[in-house]
């Protein structure tokens, strides 16, 4: 981990707050890296250590020209280029005295000179993911960190080894390392590198520690109780956009689970339903008997088929809202933390003008805290850019998603029906 | 839209013509109409059932039930009441098909008159599965259908039942031909004194009678016991199949209108995107129309319930016709214990023997015995009892026999009807289920297409 060497932005450069454009006014798709790049010499100059004197986690090496090209391969949003694939997949069950535990093997492969071989494959449990998602807060305190799936269990209804369960936390699980890795500046992260290649995670953890006290990395990024003078309105705007759309999602995930809910119960009458022209079946003579068998397996060819439907919306639908919650509250943190970080800043400029009895050169610490601001904005710009668009594709996908089951089920009722009733579509 | 509960048929001989829609009313369905000599009323004092042409009257009336009104007045209590009247119309078909399009006969009745007509039915011809009513107080109600007698849907669905009814009873080879019927649809007033005048609530059998028959016949034929249990079957299966229909039903409704609630959502969210917005925004018009549709399907699916209903009452006609059956077998078979009992009466007194005991063979022994003269006066008397007796069984027998045979001919007729009326039924059930599908996927298409623009 090469600490102390500055890393340039990747996007927006030197950009002042007023400069950067509207949250929402996005482009569509690919990232355009700025057209002011950074000077060479101006980025050796660059502090770009926390407030409170720990420095911020740099571990990616910072040539102008390889630093050109990852801007343009990371921006390369449909993959073509892209130099770290990962997956996550082979969930298996491990027993032992102290407890029982799934882990799930992490796939990846890589032409980045950051790491030491092409391909990985290692093992990792959940509470490494946990531990890997806190480094990163930690260390990129000014990037919008991926959610993880729920740690806990809350339903005790649910059983964390059932089939079900797995699947969907492994699919989260893929989803959570695969945004790291197209992330142009999480995806160089040392703690990320060392989660997808160690043999012996624990070992590195516990070394990790040992370093943090040395580094002091472990004081979690904690500001003095500043008051924020004016929030930039394109911040202002994106706290708004998240505060009403979590509020959408939140009843979305509602109306989802009460239509789940009805399903069941439909379901639970379809069950009783259908029998009763079999029974009525056997009362009546071979003229009746076929046209009731025909209802009766019309109804239940559609049960099978809503049961098929309210399992998919539960397992598919359901886990990716709540993740996006999660992502939306994990968000807001880094917003408030930016918002923490520019007050700092006002404070001291404040309290620096008081006492400037000369004109001098402003303060270095005044200097520092500027920089931080405008470091964490355009960083934070950059990734709400990239968020907005991922969002935009994960819903068009999700909903897409919810369209095709239905579309699906009422497909498989239908061609049911109409066989078991030799009636023409 | 009116609608027709099913295509009243003739089993028989006759055949039947379907006219056009008729020009003057919005939508009436096609009536099931005939040729026709003209039956002046007045000619019509006892029963038609001499015409000899074998057809029925539908073959030369057209009837419908076309209107329903709400009426206040007192009742027998002198209390004031509102009740529902429905207009039967009729014409002629010979007038139709000549081109002429005249004015139809009307008159108004009241439900509780087709249950009086009914029952003169069900009395004077025991022996047939007489048609049923549809139902008196909504059942098997589901919670978005009122079970309020008043409530206009409730209303519209007895109309065409009511008028199912009379369409039946019309394309029947016999009840066709029964003078009080013709009079229920051409003599609005005093019908009710001319069906009282008959007497015929003097001739129904008591319910004590019929249940204690029930239980105390030893020989009913087979075939009856065999339908008796079909028809209690059928009941049972059709109740519990309608009563599981309604929750159903009431699930649909619900899984249907939650969706309604996205479109809602999608809407507000919508305003605060800027490229999903637009997407989002049609597909929350989606699911509205989607949300929107169950009341449409559900709608269909009462008019298949009312379907059901009415074979289930149809198997209480089924039931009374067994009843009548155990009836008249128990009578016949008391008659024929009640002659064997006489029969050796007479032998005991003929012989001075008394085999079994008797109240005759105790009072011999404690007052002695008769005189012969008593004994030939006794002797007479069980002989004239005897003749008389076994007239009586001959006639019975007779009877009963008849019923058989007769009520057989309309059993057949009745399980023909209701296999082709419940065939029809249940395909059109599962069509309506493959339309109910291809709608949805329908409108899921629509929605992914919006989906994908966004």
């Amino acid at each position: 981990m090469s600490v102390g060497t500055p890393k340039s932005l990747p996007t927006s450069g030197q950009k002042s707050i007023n400069d950067i454009s509207h949250p929402l006014s996005y482009e569509e798709g690919v990232l355009t890296p700025s057209p002011e790049l950074p000077n060479t010499s101006s980025i050796g100059e660059k502090d770009l250590s926390l407030p409170n004197g720990t420095p911020v986690d740099t571990s990616s090496p910072a040539s102008s020209s390889s630093l050109l090209n990852r801007l343009q391969l990371d921006d390369d949003l449909d993959g073509e280029t892209r130099d770290l694939f990962v997956t996550v997949d082979d969930p298996k069950k491990h027993v032992s005295t102290m407890e029982t535990y799934i882990t799930y093997r992490v796939n990846t492969k890589t032409t980045r000179a950051e790491f030491d071989l092409p391909e990985y494959s290692v093992r990792r449990r959940y509470q490494d993911f946990d531990w890997l998602r806190n480094k990163l807060e930690e260390t990129q305190p000014t990037h919008l960190i991926p959610p993880l799936p729920e740690k806990f269990v809350v339903k005790g209804v649910v059983d964390r080894f059932s089939e079900e369960f797995v699947e969907t936390r492994r699919k989260a699980l893929d989803k959570f390392l695969k945004r790291i890795a197209d992330h142009p500046v999480l995806s160089f992260n040392d703690h990320f590198n060392v989660f997808l290649s160690a043999k012996d995670l624990s070992s590195y953890k516990k070394q990790g520690l040992a370093l943090l006290s040395k580094m002091g990395e472990s004081v979690k990024y904690v500001t003095g109780g500043y008051k924020l003078r004016c929030r930039p309105v394109e911040f202002a705007a994106m706290g708004e956009y998240l505060d009403t759309f979590v509020l959408k999602l939140g009843t979305i995930d509602r109306i989802a689970q009460r239509i789940i809910k009805e399903q069941a119960e439909y379901l639970v009458e379809l069950r009783e339903y259908g029998p009763i022209y079999l029974s009525w079946a056997n009362a009546e003579d071979d003229e009746l008997q076929k046209p009731l068998e025909g209802v009766a397996g019309c109804v239940s060819s559609c049960s099978t088929a809503l049961e098929e439907l309210t399992e998919d919306m539960s397992e598919d639908f359901l886990p990716v809202l709540r993740e996006y919650v999660l992502y939306i509250e994990s968000m807001k943190n880094v917003l408030k933390k930016r918002d923490q970080v520019q007050a700092e800043y006002e404070a001291k400029l404040e309290a620096a003008a008081l006492k400037r009895e000369e004109r001098q050169a402003v303060p270095t610490d005044v200097e520092k805290c500027q920089d931080r601001v405008e470091c964490f904005n355009a960083d934070l710009k950059a990734d709400w850019d990239r968020w907005q668009n991922n969002k935009r594709q994960d819903f068009r996908q999700l909903l897409i998603g919810m369209a095709d089951k239905n579309i699906q089920y009422y497909e498989k009722s239908k061609i049911l029906t109409a066989k078991e009733n030799v009636t023409p579509l | 839209m009116r609608r027709r509960l099913s295509q009243v048929q003739q089993t028989h001989d006759t055949t039947i013509y379907v006219s056009e829609p008729r020009m003057a009313d919005s939508g009436s369905e096609e009536a099931a109409v005939i040729e026709n000599p003209e039956v002046a009323p007045e000619e019509v004092q006892q029963d038609i059932g001499g015409t000899g042409d074998g057809s029925s009257l539908l073959k030369k009336m057209e009837i419908s039930v076309s209107e329903a009104e709400k009426r206040t007045g007192k009742n027998t209590m002198n209390m004031q009441e509102t009740y529902t009247v429905y207009l039967i119309e009729t014409r002629s078909v010979e007038a139709l098909n000549e081109g002429q399009s005249p004015a139809p006969d009307t008159l108004w009745r009241r439900y509780s008159e087709f249950e009086l007509l009914r029952n003169y039915l069900l009395v004077t011809y025991s022996y047939i599965v007489v048609p049923p009513l549809p139902e008196k107080r909504a059942e098997f109600v589901w919670h978005k259908l009122s079970a309020d007698n008043m409530d206009p849907d409730f209303v519209e669905r007895r109309r065409i039942g009511l008028e199912n009814f009379l369409l039946r009873i019309s394309a029947h080879s016999v009840l066709s031909k029964d003078n009080i019927f013709y009079l229920f649809l051409t003599q609005e007033n005093g019908w009710k004194d001319v069906v009282y005048d008959t007497g015929f609530q003097a001739k129904a059998d008591s319910r004590l009678k019929a249940l204690n028959a029930t239980f105390r016949v030893k020989n009913p034929e087979k075939r009856f016991t065999e339908l008796k249990h079909y028809s209690d079957e059928l009941q049972s299966v059709i109740s519990h199949l309608l009563r599981v229909r309604a929750r159903v039903a009431d699930r649909l409704y619900g899984v249907y209108k939650v969706h309604g609630n996205y479109g809602r959502v999608f809407s507000e969210w919508s305003a605060i995107e800027k490229e999903m917005g637009d997407g989002l925004q049609s597909a929350g018009h989606h699911m509205d129309a989607y949300a929107a549709s169950v009341d449409d399907i559900l709608e269909e699916e009462e008019h298949y319930a009312d379907q059901l209903k009415e074979y289930l009452f149809y198997s209480e006609a089924l039931r009374a016709v067994c009843r009548k059956h155990e009836l008249l077998q128990y009578e016949l078979e008391v008659t024929a214990l009640d002659l064997v009992s006489k029969k050796q009466q007479r032998e005991e007194l003929a012989t001075g023997t008394v085999r079994t005991f008797s109240l005759k063979g105790m009072t011999s022994k404690l007052f002695g015995q008769e005189t012969p003269e008593q004994r030939e006066a006794k002797l007479k008397v069980l002989e004239e009892q005897i003749t008389e007796g076994e007239e009586f069984v001959k006639s019975k027998t007779l009877e009963c026999e008849e019923y058989v045979q007769n009520s057989w001919i309309d059993i057949e007729r009745f399980k023909e009807q209701k296999n082709q009326d419940l065939k029809e039924a249940l395909i059109s059930y599962a069509v309506m289920q493959i339309s109910m599908c291809k709608k949805g996927i329908q409108v899921w298409t629509n929605a992914k297409e919006c989906f994908s623009k966004m």
